[in-house]
C-alpha cells in the first residue's frame, strides 16, 4: 500500500466571482521513504496541493471533492483536532522563509521541546536531551549552547536547519517541503537540500518536494511530478522525466534548461502563460503554447494514462504510442 | 544595556528640561506675580520689595537657573491664591489623582486584554462583532459625555453611586485613601469607570488588531502544521508576539490617562492634580500650573523610560547581541 493517495482531488476558492479550481482533480502516489519533486510554473497549484496534503487549506478555500489517504486511511475529512494530531506526527511540513517561520520571543530548544512533547510521551528532560541530539543532527555546532539561543541569533541557513528539525522532531513519515531553499543563499542551497535528503533517507521519511528548480529535483528526488494549471500533466521517474519527457510541456521545461544539474534554473522560458484557473476552454491547458497541439487538442481534455516509467496526460503521446 | 539606560536617562533628563523651560516661560509671560500676590491697595514701594524679594529683578538666566535648581528639588513656591507652597498642595492632592488612575488602568487592562484576545480568535462571533461596535461608540463618544450619562442613570436616577468627591477617606500620614472604606470605594467607582472606558476600548482594539496580525504570520503557520494544539498556538506562541508591542502602547497611555484625568476630576469634581490645575487656570495661579505641568511630565517620562527598559527585557531581538550570529 502507498504511503499517500491523492484521489482525483478538487480544491475550490469560493470568490465573489464564483468558485475558483486551484487543483481540478489531481491524483497520485507516494510511497514510504520516495522523495517526489512536484514542478510546475507559478499558479500551477502546487503550494495548494501540499496544503490539502497537510490539511491546511486556508478557509474558505476546501477539498470539492476526491480523497487524500495515508496509508490507506481518508485524512482529508478528519475532525480538526484528529488532524491536528496527524500534523507534525505523521505529516511534516517545510516552507519557502526560514527568517519568518520561526517564533521570534522564544528559543529554539522551547520550540523543539513544545513539538516532541505534544506528539511523544516524553518529559521535559529528556525532550531537552533530544532537541539537543536534533541541533547537533542538522548540522549545527554547539547545539547545546545554541539550544536557548532565539531565532534572530542564528543565520538564514542555520534557521533552516532548525526548521527541519523542527519538522522532523516529532518523526512524521510524510515531510512536505514546498520551496525549501528558495529564501537561501545559493551557496546555502545545496547544503540544506543534501542535509535534508540525507536525514529522509536515514529515517525513512518520504517527501513532496515542492520546487521550481529542475536542478533541486535532478539532485533529490526519485520521481518528478510536473503540474500545468492544477492537473498533473507527467509524472514518472526523474531520470526518464529529464532525459526523455513524454509531454510537450515538460519537454519545454527541460528544453528551457540549457545543461541539467545546473542550479538555479527557472521555469519561465516557454513562449506564453499559462492560462488563468477559471479558464473553462475544453480541451487541454497547454494547448494554446502547445508546438504540436492537433485539432482535437483544443476540444477535449486528455487524461492520464500509463505511459514510460509514469503517466502523462498527452493526446500526441496517445498518437504516436 | 547599562550603555542603554544611560543614553535613556540623558534623554530623559533633556525633555524634562525642555518642559522646565516652559514652565519658566509661563512664569514671565502668564500675569504679573506681584498683583497677584499683593493686595489690591499696596503701594509702589511695596512693590518694588517685592519685586527685590522674589528676585525678579535679577537678569532672566540667573532667574532661570534658580528656578531650574528650585524645580530640580520639588519647590515651585507659593500658590498665588492660597498662600501656601506649591509641593504641599500638589502632595495633598496627589494620591487622590494616582488611586483614580490606578484603578481605572487596572479596568482597562483587566477588561481590554481578554476581550480584545476574544473578539481575535472568534471575529465572526455576533459577541465579537458587538463587542466591535461598542468599542467604536467608546473610541467616538468624549468621555464627557460617558461621565456625564454615567452620573444620569447611576446617580440620579438609580441613586446607587455618588456623584462627586472622594468619599470618606482615611490619612495614612503620607497618604490618604479611598480604598479602605465603602463610601470611598463607592466613589472611585463611576469616575474610575469613565476615564477606563477610553483606555480599555483603545486596548481591547490594538490586542485585537495586534493579535489578528499575529495569527497570520508564518510562525504560527509552521506551528499549526507541527501539530501545536490551539490552547498553546494561541496563549503562547501567539500572545506574546502580541503582548509586546501592546505593553509599549499601554506605557505611553498611562501617562495620558493622567492628562485625561483633568476632564474626569472636573465632572466628578474629584479632589485630585486634575482638579487642582483646573482651579489653577480658572485663577492663573501660575506657580500651581507650572508644578503641575512639571510634575505629569517627570511622570510621564519616568513610566516611558521605564515602558522602554521593559520593552528590551520582553523582546529578545532588542537585547544586547552578545552572540553574533554563526554563518553556516
Ligand atoms: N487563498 C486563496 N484564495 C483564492 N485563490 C487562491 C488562494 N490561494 C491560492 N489561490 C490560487 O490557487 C492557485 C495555485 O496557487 P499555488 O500557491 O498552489 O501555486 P504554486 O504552484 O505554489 O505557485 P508558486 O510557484 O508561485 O508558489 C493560484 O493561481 C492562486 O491564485
Ligand atoms: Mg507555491
Amino acid at each position: 500500500m502507498p504511503l499517500l493517495e491523492l484521489d482525483n482531488i478538487v480544491v475550490e476558492f469560493p470568490t465573489r466571482r464564483g468558485p475558483l479550481e486551484a487543483v481540478k482533480g489531481l491524483s497520485l502516489d507516494l510511497d514510504e521513504g520516495e522523495i517526489l519533486g512536484l514542478v510546475g510554473e507559478s499558479g500551477a497549484g502546487k503550494s495548494i496541493t501540499g496544503a490539502a496534503i497537510t490539511g491546511l487549506i486556508e478557509p474558505p478555500g476546501l477539498i470539492r471533492s476526491g480523497e487524500v489517504r495515508l496509508r490507506g486511511a481518508r485524512v482529508d475529512n478528519l475532525p480538526a483536532d484528529k488532524m491536528r494530531r496527524i500534523r507534525g506526527k505523521e505529516i511534516g511540513a517545510i516552507f519557502q522563509d526560514p527568517l519568518t517561520s520561526l517564533n521570534p520571543v522564544y528559543t529554539v530548544g522551547e520550540q523543539l521541546i513544545d513539538t516532541m512533547r505534544v506528539h511523544l510521551d516524553l518529559d521535559q528532560k529528556t525532550a531537552r536531551q533530544r532537541a539537543i541530539d536534533w541541533l547537533a543532527e542538522v548540522g549545527i555546532p554547539a547545539p547545546e549552547a545554541r539550544l536557548d539561543q532565539y531565532p534572530h541569533q542564528f543565520s538564514g541557513g542555520m534557521r533552516q536547519r532548525v526548521v527541519i528539525a523542527l519538522a522532523l522532531c516529532a518523526e512524521p513519515k510524510l515531510i512536505i517541503a514546498d520551496e525549501p531553499t528558495t529564501a537561501l543563499d545559493v551557496s546555502v542551497q545545496a547544503q540544506i537540500l543534501a542535509l535534508l535528503k540525507r536525514l529522509c533517507r536515514e529515517n525513512g521519511t518520504a517527501v513532496v518536494l515542492v520546487t521550481h528548480d529542475m536542478g533541486v529535483i535532478a539532485e533529490t528526488a526519485d520521481r518528478v511530478a510536473v503540474m500545468y494549471a492544477g492537473r498533473l500533466v507527467e509524472i514518472g521517474d526523474v531520470k526518464q522525466v529529464i532525459e526523455e519527457p513524454l509531454h510537450p510541456y515538460t519537454r519545454g521545461l527541460m528544453a528551457s534548461i540549457p545543461q541539467i544539474g545546473i542550479r538555479d534554473r527557472r521555469l519561465t522560458q516557454i513562449e506564453g502563460a499559462m492560462p488563468g484557473l477559471r479558464n473553462a476552454a475544453p480541451g487541454c491547458a497547454f494547448a494554446p503554447r502547445c508546438p504540436r497541439a492537433m485539432e482535437h487538442c483544443h476540444s477535449i481534455r486528455p487524461a492520464p494514462q500509463d505511459a514510460g516509467t509514469g503517466q502523462v496526460a498527452c493526446h500526441f503521446y496517445g498518437e504516436t504510442s | 544595556m547599562f550603555a542603554f539606560l544611560i543614553r535613556r536617562i540623558i534623554q530623559a533628563a533633556l525633555v524634562m528640561l525642555v518642559v522646565a523651560s516652559i514652565a519658566f516661560l509661563m512664569f514671565r509671560f502668564l500675569g504679573d506675580p506681584i498683583s497677584n500676590l499683593l493686595p489690591e491697595d499696596a503701594t509702589v514701594q511695596d512693590r518694588a520689595e517685592m519685586r527685590e524679594k522674589l528676585g525678579l529683578n535679577d537678569p532672566v538666566l540667573v532667574q532661570y537657573g534658580r528656578f531650574i535648581a528650585d524645580a530640580a528639588q520639588g519647590d515651585f513656591g507659593q500658590s498665588y491664591r492660597n498662600n501656601r507652597p506649591v509641593s504641599d498642595l500638589l502632595a495633598e492632592r496627589f494620591p487622590a489623582t494616582a488611586e483614580l488612575v490606578l484603578v481605572a488602568a487596572g479596568l482597562a487592562l483587566a477588561l481590554g486584554v481578554p476581550l480584545g484576545i476574544y473578539t481575535a480568535l472568534n471575529p465572526r462571533g455576533w459577541l465579537s462583532q458587538g463587542l466591535q461596535v461598542i468599542s467604536l461608540l467608546g473610541i467616538s463618544v468624549p468621555t464627557f459625555v460617558t461621565g456625564i450619562l454615567l452620573i444620569l442613570v447611576f446617580s440620579v436616577t438609580l441613586g446607587l453611586l455618588p456623584s462627586f468627591g472622594r468619599g470618606t477617606v482615611v490619612d495614612l500620614g503620607w497618604w490618604t485613601t479611598g480604598f479602605l472604606t465603602p463610601s470611598g470605594l463607592k466613589a472611585l467607582i463611576l469616575p474610575a469607570i469613565m476615564l477606563a472606558l477610553f483606555q480599555m476600548t483603545l486596548i481591547m482594539r490594538l490586542v485585537r488588531a495586534e493579535m489578528l496580525e499575529v495569527l497570520r504570520a508564518d510562525y504560527i503557520k509552521f506551528a499549526k502544521a507541527r501539530g501545536i494544539p490551539n490552547r498553546m498556538l494561541h496563549f503562547k506562541y501567539a500572545l506574546k508576539n502580541t503582548l509586546i508591542p501592546v505593553m509599549t502602547i499601554f506605557g505611553l497611555q498611562l501617562g495620558g490617562l493622567i492628562a485625561f484625568a483633568i476632564i474626569t476630576e472636573t465632572v466628578f469634581q474629584w479632589p485630585g492634580m486634575g482638579f487642582l490645575f483646573i482651579q489653577a487656570v480658572n485663577f492663573t495661579d501660575v506657580p500651581v500650573m507650572a508644578a503641575y505641568l512639571v510634575l505629569v511630565s517627570f511622570i510621564f517620562v519616568v513610566i516611558n523610560t521605564l515602558v522602554d527598559l521593559l520593552y528590551n527585557v520582553a523582546d529578545p531581538r532588542l537585547r544586547a547581541e552578545r552572540t553574533p550570529a554563526h554563518g553556516v
